[in-house]
Order: structure tokens, then sequence, then C-alpha cells
């Protein structure tokens, strides 16, 4: 298969991960759609290392996974630290950050 | 062959995404994106990248999709209807999608870059593979190899000092079953003053003015 159609998939991906950021109250689901915004951006780094035939796109792609990871981390304590303090988990309502 | 492949991949990756974004409980929505992954692991096996694929589907598929659904477990996915960007317009969401689609297209495909259209570079014996990746960690890319495992560190610490309990003890945890009291080891030997969540709930002092009552009366 050419590189275009897997870098066409991963801009789908982003995509669909953006247009759920977007649309979702729930900021699990938020979190979710932010894994699969990350995801897109790591097809197209490992279709580039194959285009050029490089393994430095993947090294990035593997670190990706780690700020993933480290993401996942915090929001998942966020989200668990808002349930203790008996806030409701909704981004609609969590609103007093906002300018 | 590879194209069959390419296509199934591609659909289930396409469809966990669309899962992920449309299904109203949360639990529902974790297990397609456990479906999205695997399906991710395939391209990037026909994208002759092993070692990423394995790191995908050990520790992506594997140990992070379970925090999720502990975390789901322990919130209780409530469902929820979907819906729009906003009451004043709800198509937004989906109109900024297809631009940001659009957008990266161009920005990908029409970058004019001749090897877009090919298969790729020739393939090599151990590109993308373990010893590669290793030695690539350790030689070009060692600085940010050791910023991540930093990184890692600190996310682990800033997730338990967010998450942990601040209201202080209850005092019921401190009786057993049978309502007699457990006196843990720590409650001995430690020294008073040093902000633990028993003192700062008051529970220490409490315990100290109960004991201070009982000899008085004469127990």
């Amino acid at each position: 298969m050419a590189i275009g159609w897997y870098l066409s998939v991963s801009a789908l991906v982003f995509s669909i991960g953006a247009a759920g950021v977007l649309v979702r109250r729930n900021p699990l689901v938020i979190l979710l759609c932010l894994e699969l915004m990350l995801n897109g951006a790591t097809l197209a780094l490992v279709a580039f290392a194959r285009m050029h035939g490089n393994g430095d796109g993947q090294v990035f792609a593997l670190i990706v996974m780690v700020v993933a990871a480290c993401e996942v981390t915090i929001g998942l304590g966020l989200i668990v630290a808002i349930h203790r303090r008996r806030l409701p988990v909704d981004v609609d309502q969590l609103r007093e950050l906002r300018g | 062959m590879a194209e069959a492949v390419f296509f199934v991949a591609s659909l289930g990756a396409l469809g966990g995404a669309v899962g992920v974004v449309a299904l109203s409980n949360p639990f529902y929505s974790v297990l397609a994106l456990v479906g999205h992954l695997l399906s991710l692991a395939a391209l990037f096996l026909l994208l002759r990248a092993e070692f990423v694929a394995a790191a995908q589907v050990v520790v992506y598929a594997g140990a992070v999709m379970v925090l999720y659904v502990f975390v789901v477990a322990y919130i209780g996915g409530e469902e929820r209807p979907v819906r729009g960007a906003g009451p004043g317009f709800p198509l937004g969401a989906p109109v900024f999608a297809g631009a940001l689609f659009v957008e990266l297209c161009i920005a990908t495909l029409g970058s004019g870059l001749k090897a877009i259209d090919s298969e790729g570079a020739g393939y090599e014996a151990g590109f993308g593979s373990p010893a590669q990746i290793g030695e690539l960690f350790l030689t070009r890319f060692l600085l940010s190899f050791e910023l991540a495992s930093f990184l890692l560190l600190v996310a682990a610490v800033g997730a338990v000092v967010l998450a942990r309990r601040r209201r202080g003890l209850e005092d019921e945890e401190d009786l057993a079953a049978d309502g007699r009291r457990v006196i843990s080891v720590g409650d001995l030997f430690r020294p008073e003053g040093v902000g633990t969540q028993a003192e700062s709930a008051g529970l220490i002092h409490e315990r100290r003015e109960r004991e201070e009552r009982q000899r008085r009366e004469g127990w």
C-alpha cells in the first residue's frame, strides 16, 4: 500500500478524535478522544519512518506513547479527585476556571 | 494480501474511533478504544514497525486501558446522551472535524513528496526491530530517553498527589468489625506534630482526650 493511504487514515482518526473532544461532555471520554488524536499522530510518524526507511520516526512514536501514558495518569488522577470531592463529572458544570 | 490486511485493519481503526465518540456508555467507549488500538497495531506491523506494534499492544491496549476500566468502574459510568458542540451551533463539531480533515489531507498528501505514492524505502533486514530501536534510544536519542523516564516519574508522583485522600481518616476505620479499637504499630511510634492525615482530622487529639478521661474515671 502507498504511504498516502496510511496518512489519510491517520488524518481521519485525528479529526474523529478532535470532533469527540468537542462533542462529549464526560471528561473520561474526552481523555479517550485525546488518545485518539495522539494515535493519529503516531500512525503518521510510523508511516513517515517507513517512507524514509529510517528508525527515528519510530523512536518519536514511542516517545509519543510515553507522553500519552503520562497524560492519562494525570487526567485520571484529576477525575478521581473531582469525584472524591462530590463535584459533577461533567465539563459543562466544571467551569470555575473559565475566563 | 497487504491490501486486504490494510483494508480490514483501517476499517477496524476507524470503526473503533467512531465507537469511542458515538457510544454513550464510557465503558463501551473504552472497549472500542481497545479495538482501535489493536487494529492500529496491525497497521504498524504492515509498516514494518514490529517493536512499536508490540509496545502498543502490551503497554497501551493492555496496561493503560486497564487503568481506564478501573476508573470507569470507580466513577460509575453514567449513560449520557451525546450532544452537539453547543446549543447555539450544534453542527459546529462535525464541521470543524471535516475542515480539519481536509486541511490535514492538503498538508500531507498535497505536500508534493514523491515518496508518498510509493511503498516507502526499500526494506532492510532489522528495520524496526527491538535491536535497532534500542540502539537508537541509547545513542542518538539518549537525552529524550532519560527525559521520558523522568516524565513518567513526575506523572506517577503527580497522580498520587492528586488522587490521595484529603478528608482525613474516618473514625469508623479505626474500629474493627466487633467494635474493638485497632491500634497499628505506626500509632504507637508516630511522633506528634508531623502532619499526618490522622492528626489533621483531629483523631489523635481526640484519642488522647478519650484515654485521659478513661484514666481519670479510674479504668
